[in-house]
């Protein structure tokens, strides 16, 4: 039983261990994290002033297309799959996941997908340049060579996907404890639930976008080529049946984090479970049937425009849900504000924003206006970095003196936090101004009446850049010299399974289930 | 081999996963045809017509306009004779494109039509069209290319003028492929 981990790399590189494989999966994606993040400085440095200062026109937009892909499939994706690995067997009381050597091969071969992606960089032609969202026959017809590796990459980055998604599945269908029925679920696993659901449905619809586009290419098919009797429209098509769900995969997992973290710092259990469990199956379940909205300018019949408005607006209903049971729980809370909880509450201040601005892009006739301008590049970023990415450090700093028996330091944490939030906020908040003002996006230059608050938007991104180094710092120090401790409970209010594991967790946990009453 | 309930749900989702796969790459894009043609979205015109003649509606005139364009870098000379034509529904009416080669090597080309509005495209019948076969062109080589067409008596009321847009594209490399492998 007292089975240590192995010594040396064999250690990582046979990794089989949950926490293990969790652990590997964090450090990657935040090591993927600081590269997306360099590729955004370098944007906004060249964005700092009109005119071309720094760097190439061609290669700002590789720049642009590898910072979305790096962030969303390297950075974002990865890392709640690591904390789903760290957390679900903790607080389902398993002892590992159900397959812990497809765990293994899923985490392994993403360092390759990612190799083949970024190495694009230094080849002739230079990486992907046709944006994270690779329309054809950009990405095809008028792409460089190195499309090809980018291809693959993307093949092996779904498997990884798919495979993480199957071992949750079959973790939190098999493994729960005695007692533990499903509607004991702690919300974190519900949601990643639902979203490996969504992963197993989507990610092969990707992977078959990307082969098409290899056949397109390579093989003389004619999928998207118009001459041949193909059709650029379908490009859209299938990539926003993959896209849609895409950002819900993001953005769940994101919720089950904050509806751990509010409830613990309010001290009162959360309000409404089983409406969120329900409000979350329902926001799955719609984005199968909203893709279009993405598309309101490529000519759609006025019925398409009125049905895909409508069925988008319908989701901000089960959205409302949640918004309101995090309010409700808070409520009347003994509520105290270390950092984790003041990650949670800046997530539903701002996700709602970005939530709003996503129903103003939702009204068909306005959209033909915000369409590919800087406003929505503010809204994406406030569901994707102040949702995802705020939810993400919250979620470390709340689990981390759990996993490392080391606590952080509390002013360093809210430093931290204070940066974060200002700087994000001063980054994005004039880029929903520029875009209403007409600045398009994904381009290298713009006019002039457009200086002052691009100025001002780099500022603030340098500044939210600042403030991952110093969560960097943070999570190192704390790891290297926090103030050792063994309290179970970590956090006075908090609830559930792995809150009743010594601290920090052993390498082997749950080898005898627990009982849940 | 007897399998557990792990592998039974494994089993299940890779069988998900390539079921999706297989949506994806062999069902959509000719679901998404079909749909097209169904609804008319996307103004794609349908193949050649082949239905009985039908009697002139000479209390209607509808306005039927020409674009030519050429996709990409395709270097020919294309344009429509005429640029706008008045036609009765029911009327056959036939037309021509001028196309040149101006450069020094053979090209193949193939026009790809588009009608707007979309709700016109299943209405608007072509009998005979260049666009149904490449088109062929020799180094400096000039030709007038044909069309027919009907205007379906049902017409939406609504609809007054038809856009019929052609865009040419260079189909040269992958013709010469084509033959290569044929051969």
């Amino acid at each position: 039983m007292a089975h240590g981990p192995a010594k040396g790399i064999g250690r990582w590189l046979f990794a089989t261990n949950h926490k293990d494989i969790g652990t590997m999966y964090l450090w990657f994606s935040f090591s993927m994290f600081l590269l997306g993040g360099a590729f955004a400085m370098i944007i906004r440095a060249e964005l700092f002033a009109p005119g071309m200062q720094l760097i190439k026109p061609e290669f700002f937009n590789q720049m642009t297309t590898m910072h979305g892909l790096i962030m969303v499939f390297g950075a974002i994706m990865p890392s709640f799959v690591g904390l789903a690995n760290w957390m679900i067997p903790l607080q389902i009381g398993a002892p590992d996941m159900a397959l812990p050597r497809m765990n293994n091969l899923s985490f392994w071969i993403l360092p390759f997908g990612f190799a083949l992606l970024a190495s694009t960089l230094f080849m002739e032609g230079g990486a992907p340049n046709f944006g994270w969202t690779f329309y054809a026959p950009l990405s095809t017809t008028y792409a460089p060579d190195t499309v090809n590796f980018f291809i693959f990459g993307v093949h092996i980055i779904g498997a990884s996907s798919i495979m993480g998604s199957i071992n949750i599945i079959a973790t939190v269908l098999n493994l729960r404890a005695p007692g533990m029925t499903m509607m004991k679920l702690p919300l974190f696993v519900w949601t990643w639930l639902i979203t490996a659901f969504l992963l197993v449905a989507v990610m092969p619809v990707l992977a078959g976008a990307v082969t098409m586009m290899l056949m397109d290419i390579n093989f003389g098919t004619s999928f998207f080529d118009a001459a041949g009797g193909g059709d650029p429209v379908l490009f859209q098509h299938i990539f926003w049946f993959f896209g849609h769900p895409e950002v819900y995969i993001i953005i769940l997992p994101a919720f089950g984090v904050i509806s751990e973290i509010i409830p613990t710092f309010s001290r009162k259990p959360l309000f409404g479970y089983s409406s969120m469990v329900y409000a979350t199956s329902a926001i799955a379940f719609l984005s199968f049937i909203v893709w279009a909205h993405h598309m309101f300018t490529t000519g759609m019949p006025i019925a398409g425009e009125l049905y895909f408005m409508y069925a988008t607006m319908l989701i901000a209903v089960p959205t409302g849900v949640k918004v309101f049971n995090w309010i409700t729980t808070m409520f009347k809370g003994s509520l105290t504000f270390e950092t984790p909880m003041l990650f949670a509450i800046a997530v539903v201040i701002l996700f709602t924003f970005g939530g709003f601005t996503g129903l103003m892009l939702a009204v068909a006739p306005a959209d033909i206006q915000y369409h590919d301008s800087y406003f929505v590049v503010g809204h994406f970023h406030y569901v994707m970095v102040a949702g995802a990415v705020f939810s993400m450090s919250g979620a470390i700093y709340y689990w981390l003196p759990k996993w490392s028996g080391k606590m952080y330091d509390e002013t360093m944490g809210k430093v931290q936090f204070w940066v974060a939030f200002v700087g994000f906020n001063i980054a994005f908040i004039p880029q929903h101004f520029l875009g209403l003002a007409g600045m398009p996006r994904r381009y290298a230059d713009y006019a002039l009446q457009f200086s002052d608050w691009n100025m001002v938007s780099s500022i603030g991104a340098f500044m939210y850049g600042a403030a991952q180094l110093m969560f960097l710092y943070n999570v190192v120090r704390t790891i290297v010299a926090g103030k050792p401790t063994s309290e179970e409970k970590t956090w006075e209010g908090a609830q559930g399974l792995e809150w009743t594991l010594p601290t920090p967790a052993p390498f082997h946990t749950f080898s005898t289930p627990p009982e849940v009453k | 081999m007897p399998i557990n309930a792990t592998q039974k749900i494994t089993l299940k989702l890779v069988v998900a996963a390539i079921g999706m796969f297989v949506f994806a790459v062999f069902l959509m894009p000719p679901l998404y045809d079909v749909f097209c043609e169904l609804t008319g979205i996307g103004g794609k015109t349908k193949g050649q017509y082949e239905g009985a003649a039908v009697a002139v509606d000479v209390e209607r005139e509808i306005k039927i306009q020409f674009v030519a364009t050429n996709n990409g870098a395709m270097p020919w000379e294309f344009s429509p004779l005429d640029y706008q034509i008045r036609v009765h529904p029911g009327e056959k009416t036939a037309v021509e494109f001028y196309a040149k080669n101006p450069t020094s090597r053979d090209m193949v080309a193939q026009a790809i039509p588009n009608i707007t509005p979309n709700n016109a495209a299943e209405f608007f019948h072509k009998t005979e069209c260049f666009c149904f076969n490449k088109q062929e062109l020799k180094a400096g080589e000039e030709a007038n290319m044909g069309l027919v067409f009907i205007v379906d008596p049902k017409l939406p009321a609504s609809v007054t003028t038809i856009t019929l847009s052609y865009t040419l594209f260079d189909v040269t490399e992958a013709t010469a492929a084509e033959v290569a492998t044929t051969n």
